[in-house]
């Protein structure tokens, strides 16, 4: 999936951050001699941290697509369930699609932060290694989809906006979720996001992987964290396919235009939150607060809409996203 | 997600005879062509051409042709090793299509509906924007008119060509559909050889009756990949129509041959037509009754084409 400990130096899309943590290891040792020592020491920490802030902007600023998606998919960034413990003051998970089972590929509840209520569903990788298996690594089976679906329209009674978060390498390809629809669930579930009579956001948070984002993606407001990565296939799927090698997946990812900044150009999503600098990885907290941020403000903005309004303007929206040609 | 390259040796050129991809049979070509590219000998449906299969299926002389000319922009730039810009220049010439889709209205049996036929022959009946805007249209007119929808699948999935956009078009194409839900416009969606990735997990999926002709290849992912990815040989019959039935993914199984009748028949139940009337299987423009009922024929289990046993 998506970590693989043992990757090839060209597939290393991580090189990058080196020459960062040896900055900030060399940093650290310093501050543990200043505290012990006599040393006068706390100038050349200073100089040091300039250093590594203006070091880790340029680096930021110039990472290819590919350096992107491994951002994006770094052990450390913060998931669903780091939003769910940093972000809310109040979280009521509720489990099952009422049919098959309980995917835990995909996290609903009822939520609270800031004083306002809503339904959360979010893609869930797990943090340990038991967790990501039982999580399958983010990667939802068709009830997983059906919880979700099922849950939201128990929002859309209870009068409950609705937000999620897309965090998926993609839908699991697998015997069992091609055998109870995998495809279905996914397409029922873009259908019926256009008729939940509730605000609706989205945010990719870290993957989006294809149809399995866009199955709990179909928002009125759609945010993408800087370094998150949204994409109708894998950079090594793409690669695998067009270029006929997996190895290509630094330019399948440069090809797809997959980045925050490509799809806001694009018109495919509404807004880009920047992370704090470095990534999200750096400083969770500070990520989180951002998403926040902007989900409240967004969250006002679309209760203020009447409801066919609001519907009206979801179309549209999905409506206008690739105009071709007159002829 | 994104189409991949089934069958690319489907085209074939002038020979007099042709293999068949299933049973390895060797098909007379004319004969071939007569039963609409269905093998003779093992009764294998062969990928069909957008336009022969509006030619088989509607009344004719009834098509109209819709959005003709939409064509794509190559938003992303992309190239791999040739220049998607080229590609569909290419692609239109090889094809004398402009995209992957022909949409139009159309009589079946004397009911009038909405069709959109996709064209596996353009990259693989891939879905990018011009696919999407032809079904969003097609389905902004059957709103507009309260015609029946009937929506042929025939592709490989979302165009990777088009990065994000393509994968925006299950997003637009669902909606449209849903709007068609609302109003309570019919919508029937035929699956065939192959229907997978994005097109499979949107419009195809979702319409009122879910047909699929035999032993097409339906699913979400690829067989490549799930086997790739589970690490196990995949079982006999895995994603084909019968696994679907069996499945309780899909309403019925109709062979070509029938398929006109049996649309038919099931647009005359959409549209308050007599089925029975419709369904005769030699097409009189319906206004007698007949008085012999045709015997229902296929409701029979065992009469249905067998999924491949081991």
């Amino acid at each position: 999936m998506s970590e693989s400990p043992a990757k090839s130096a060209m597939q290393d899309g991580l090189a990058f951050e080196r020459p960062l943590n040896e900055l900030q290891n060399r940093i650290d040792e310093l501050r543990k001699l200043n505290v012990g020592s006599h040393l006068e020491l706390t100038g050349e920490i200073e100089a040091l941290e300039e250093r590594l802030k203006k070091q880790t902007a340029e680096v930021y600023a110039q990472l290819s697509p590919w350096e992107r998606v491994n951002v994006a998919r770094h052990a450390e960034r913060p998931l669903t369930s780091d939003y769910i413990q940093l972000m809310l003051d109040d979280f009521v998970e509720l489990h099952g699609d009422r049919v098959f089972g309980d995917d835990r590929a995909i996290v609903t509840g009822l939520a609270s932060m800031g004083g306002v209520r809503f339904l959360l569903v979010g893609h869930r990788k797990g943090k340990t290694v038991k967790d990501r298996l039982a999580c399958n690594f983010g990667c939802a089976h068709p009830e997983g989809y059906r919880k979700a679906m099922q849950k939201m329209r128990m929002a859309e009674k209870w009068k409950l906006p609705i937000v999620t978060f897309i965090n998926t390498p993609g839908a699991y390809p697998g015997i069992g979720a091609e055998e109870r629809g995998q495809a279905s669930a996914i397409a029922r579930n873009i259908l019926e996001m256009f008729d939940l009579k509730v605000p609706i956001i989205s945010v990719v948070i870290g993957e989006g992987g294809s149809g399995g984002a866009l199955g709990i993606g179909v928002g009125d407001r759609v945010g993408m964290l800087e370094n998150s990565y949204y994409s109708v296939i894998s950079p090594e799927g793409c690669a695998a396919i067009l270029w006929k090698s997996g190895d290509k997946a630094p330019e399948a990812a440069e090809a797809l235009k997959l980045t925050s900044k490509d799809l806001l150009r694009l018109g495919l999503v509404d807004k880009v939150i920047d992370e704090p600098a470095g990534g999200a990885h750096r400083d969770q907290k500070g990520a989180v607060e951002r998403v926040k941020a902007q989900i409240l403000g967004w969250l006002q903005e679309l209760q203020a809409l009447p409801t066919a309004e609001l519907l009206e303007q979801r179309y549209r929206k999905f409506r206008g996203m690739g105009q071709p040609l007159p002829g | 997600m994104a189409w991949t390259r089934f069958g690319k040796k489907k085209d074939m050129p002038g020979g007099l005879w042709i293999k068949c991809e299933s049973c390895g049979a060797m098909l007379f070509r004319k004969d071939f062509e007569q039963k609409n590219r269905v093998c003779g000998s093992c009764g294998y449906h062969f990928t069909l051409p957008a336009r022969e299969r509006i030619a088989i299926t509607v009344d004719p002389g009834s098509f109209d042709e819709l959005w003709q000319d939409l064509r794509a922009q190559d938003l992303l730039g992309f190239n791999d090793r040739v220049p998607y810009a080229e590609k569909l220049v290419q692609t239109k010439q090889k094809t004398g299509e402009s995209d992957a889709m022909v949409c139009g209205t159309a009589k079946v049996k004397g009911v009038a509906c909405a069709v959109g036929v996709m064209n596996f022959q353009f990259l693989g009946g891939s879905m990018g924007m011009v696919v999407g805007e032809k079904i969003a249209l097609l389905c902004e007119h059957a709103l507009k008119t309260r015609l029946p929808v009937v929506l042929f699948a025939c592709s490989g999935g979302a165009r990777m060509h088009e990065g994000a956009v393509s994968l925006m078009q299950m997003a637009k194409t669902c909606g449209a559909l849903q709007r068609l839900n609302a109003a309570g416009v019919p919508t029937i969606s035929v699956m065939t050889h192959p229907t997978t990735g994005g097109v499979t997990a949107s419009f195809a999926s979702v319409c009122d009756l879910l047909i699929a002709e035999p032993g097409a290849l339906i699913g979400f992912a690829g067989p490549r990949v799930i086997a790739t990815t589970i690490k196990k040989e995949l079982p006999k019959g895995f994603q084909r129509s019968e696994f679907l039935l069996e499945k309780g993914q899909i309403d019925r199984i109709v062979p070509r041959a029938q398929l006109r009748d049996e649309l038919g028949r099931m647009l005359a139940y959409a549209t308050g037509a007599d089925p029975v009337a419709a369904y005769k299987p030699q097409a009189v423009p319906a206004t007698g009754e007949s008085e012999t009922p045709p015997a229902p024929e296929d409701d029979n289990p065992k009469k249905k084409p067998k999924a491949k046993k081991a």
